[in-house]
């Protein structure tokens, strides 16, 4: 993976760490995240993945935090 | 009357600290400017009598969801005289900005840094004096769960509500996006009044999650879990259910049927088999609903809620659902009743609409009790267990089908972004609260409704006077004898549509109608049964039974929770039809190939 270009959210794997590099939602989603503390530049640590393109589980300082693959890819991040 | 609003994020403890303050003396209530109804109580603080509203829980003053527009337009139109900013403390980092965002409303303020207690054990201190003086609000720090705190903070609260006049409302919209200004304000209060360990982490959630989420272990443990609380509701809740039943008969029998046996004989019938029957129905469901809500309170107080959801996500989501519907749909096995109240955790409408319309193809345990007495009479010893599972299968294909065919017209567009809670044990208080909470509601929502119900069937199967009761002669038998057209295709014969005119009020009655339409009981009945109908007809009956209308009490209970006529009347229509669809397939597909 390269260093200096974002990925998206769900391409990490289990027990990595990034930060986030840019939220693309609609306005409800980015509200909600961003209450939930998905903000540009704070760490993202993806604690775990569900089969079959399930939902994620990734912590966020003292959150943990699940949501879908769906909405997971509309945030990038830069590891 | 002053008022005071309870405001704070989800998982915050807000509940227990409204229970704490209300006891049990709460009801719900409409309120001016909002559509939903809000849980509120009456305490008397110092010298007067105060009401306290506990708002929905909410991420953000500035959101979308549904939730947020209440909690603004409830603000908007009946501004509290003070509010209580419930935060979780060993979130506090993250929770800061709701209330600076409340802050900017220029309420009369008082900040509760709840789950004082955890984050302590987490590592968290919280310099409550100096954050008070940063941000001019008295903030205290409590324990809601154990009342650590709690007298001092109810002092400052009733001197607050003494001396509170209604402060001067800015409106709400006024103050949109300020964000960036509340994020530095953040940043800067964190700095100077918290401290958070650099690795934070709960050893214990984290490694009860490698278990209870793990890819492999992860389902069956979900599957034990679910078949555990099941049992225990059935354990625990069915002796309660017949205790119930015996002590109101002993009071029909000792004491209502003597005081009222100078009336004429309708007037009795009415009153005993309509009306007392009725309340009966009611009182039989209140063991379930406790002991449901019991359980649940664990489920949900635990944290395991969100777990479940995990683990059954990806396979709801292509239904249109999420995990929680799932645990709902699984809970409406025992009763369909508190399954559709404990809907109340989804907080999308749409989700939550589509949840309550397949509840009710859940097979409950008085549904068991009709199918296991007919595939008895009915069906040989081997195969009637293969007959029982039959109908299990085709309860959970019904709800599927139903949640695949609807879910566009109940698109859920609420994002699904669900917090995963530390797993911790909620306090027998809390549990036996809860318990209270639903029942109270249950009674008071839907027993007007039962009891008309069962007095209207009783009135159709006993009028005319001349009549013997739920004979053909009687209006119910008259309408069977109308619906017959409808009801031969599919094998149903005009007494047994009598039955399930019976079992509209409730599947528990049904096999006790079958008594009284025939005049008989127990091995009798059976054998007159086997008589009059083959099995071809009298699976039929039970395909039927297994997916029209669950009871009475679970459209009482839809009304009420989905707080639409139109919807209640629009799910009963729909199984009916489906009832009846699947009964003809298979009545005309048996008897062509039989």
């Amino acid at each position: 993976m390269n260093e200096y270009t974002p990925t998206s959210l769900p391409l990490l794997n289990p027990g990595e760490t990034a930060v986030i590099a840019s939220i693309h939602t609609d306005e409800a989603l980015y509200q909600r995240l961003q209450a939930m503390g998905f903000r540009v530049g704070k760490q993202i640590k993806m604690i775990r993945k569900a089969r079959f393109s399930g939902p994620l589980q990734v912590r966020i300082g003292t959150t943990d935090i699940m949501l879908r693959k769906t909405e997971a890819e509309k945030i990038m991040v830069q590891v | 009357m002053k008022k005071i609003a309870l405001l704070g994020m989800p998982n915050t403890g807000k509940s227990t600290l409204f229970n704490r303050l209300t006891g049990s003396a709460s009801r719900v209530g409409n309120w001016p400017g909002i559509t939903v109804e809000l849980l509120s109580g009456k305490i008397l603080l110092g010298n007067e009598m105060v009401e306290i509203i506990d708002l929905p829980g909410i991420y953000d003053m500035h959101g979308f969801s549904e939730d947020e527009q209440v909690v603004r337009h409830f603000l908007h139109d009946n501004l509290p005289e003070l509010a209580l900013i419930v935060l979780n403390s060993t979130q506090i980092e993250r929770q800061l900005g709701l209330l600076l965002q409340l802050k900017q409303f220029k309420l009369n303020m008082i900040v509760l840094l709840n789950m004082a207690d955890e984050a302590k054990k987490l590592g968290i201190t919280i310099d409550a004096k100096k954050m008070s003086e940063v941000l001019d609000i008295p903030i205290f720090l409590l324990s809601a769960k154990y009342g650590n705190g709690y007298p001092e903070a109810l002092k400052s609260i009733t001197h607050t509500i003494q001396n509170s006049n209604t402060g001067t409302a800015e409106k709400v919209r006024d103050l949109l996006e300020q964000d960036e200004q509340i994020e530095r304000e953040m940043a800067l209060v964190l700095k100077q009044t918290v401290q958070i360990p650099s690795s934070m982490s709960d050893n214990l959630t984290s490694r009860l999650d490698y278990f209870m989420l793990h890819p492999w272990f992860g389902l069956p443990i979900f599957f034990g879990i679910m078949y555990l609380l099941f049992q225990a509701i059935f354990v625990f809740g069915q002796p309660l259910q017949a205790g119930i039943s015996e002590l109101l008969t002993w009071i029909r029998v000792t004491t209502v049927a003597p005081l009222l046996s100078n009336l004429p004989v309708t007037l009795q019938g009415l009153l005993l088999d309509g009306i007392f029957n009725g309340i009966a129905t009611v009182a039989s469901f209140v063991p379930l609903i406790i002991l449901f809500f019991l359980f649940m309170a664990i489920v949900e107080d635990t944290g395991y809620l969100s777990r479940a959801a995990f683990l059954m996500d990806t396979l709801m989501e292509r239904m249109g659902l999420d995990g929680r519907s799932f645990v709902m749909l699984l809970m409406g096995f025992g009763c369909n009743v508190p399954a559709l109240m404990g809907t109340r955790v989804m907080r999308s409408r749409s989700l939550r609409l589509l949840s309550m319309l397949i509840i009710p193809f859940s097979l409950c345990s008085a549904r068991l009790q009709v199918f296991v007495f007919i595939s008895a009479a009915l069906f040989s010893p081997r195969a009637a267990p293969l007959v029982l599972f039959s109908l299990y299968i085709l309860s959970f294909i019904a709800a599927i089908f139903t949640a695949l065919i609807f879910k566009r017209y109940y698109p859920n567009n609420e994002p699904f972004v669900l917090e995963l809670p530390p797993y911790r044990f909620p306090t027998l208080r809390q549990m036996v609260m809860r318990g209270w909470h639903e029942v109270y509601q249950f009674i008071h929502r839907a027993s007007k409704f039962i009891v008309a119900g069962v007095v209207l069937v009783w009135l159709l199967t006993n009028l005319p006077s001349s009549a013997t009761p739920a004979s053909v002669e009687t209006w119910a038998g008259i309408l069977g004898a109308w619906l017959h057209p409808l009801f031969a295709p599919i094998g149903i014969t005009p007494d047994l549509t009598i039955a399930l005119i019976f079992g509209f009020v409730a599947k528990e009655i049904v096999v006790g109608s079958l008594a009284v339409i025939y005049g008989l009981s127990g091995e009798a009945l059976s054998g007159t049964l086997a008589l009059q109908v083959d099995w071809v007809q009298a699976y039929s009956f039970m395909l039927f039974t297994l997916i029209y209308t669950p009871c009475l009490s679970t459209i009482a209970t839809m009304r009420k929770e989905s707080n639409s006529l139109g919807f209640t009347l629009f799910s009963i229509a729909w199984s009916l039809l489906l009832a009846w669809i699947t009964s003809f397939i298979f009545f005309q597909l048996a008897r062509a190939l039989i």
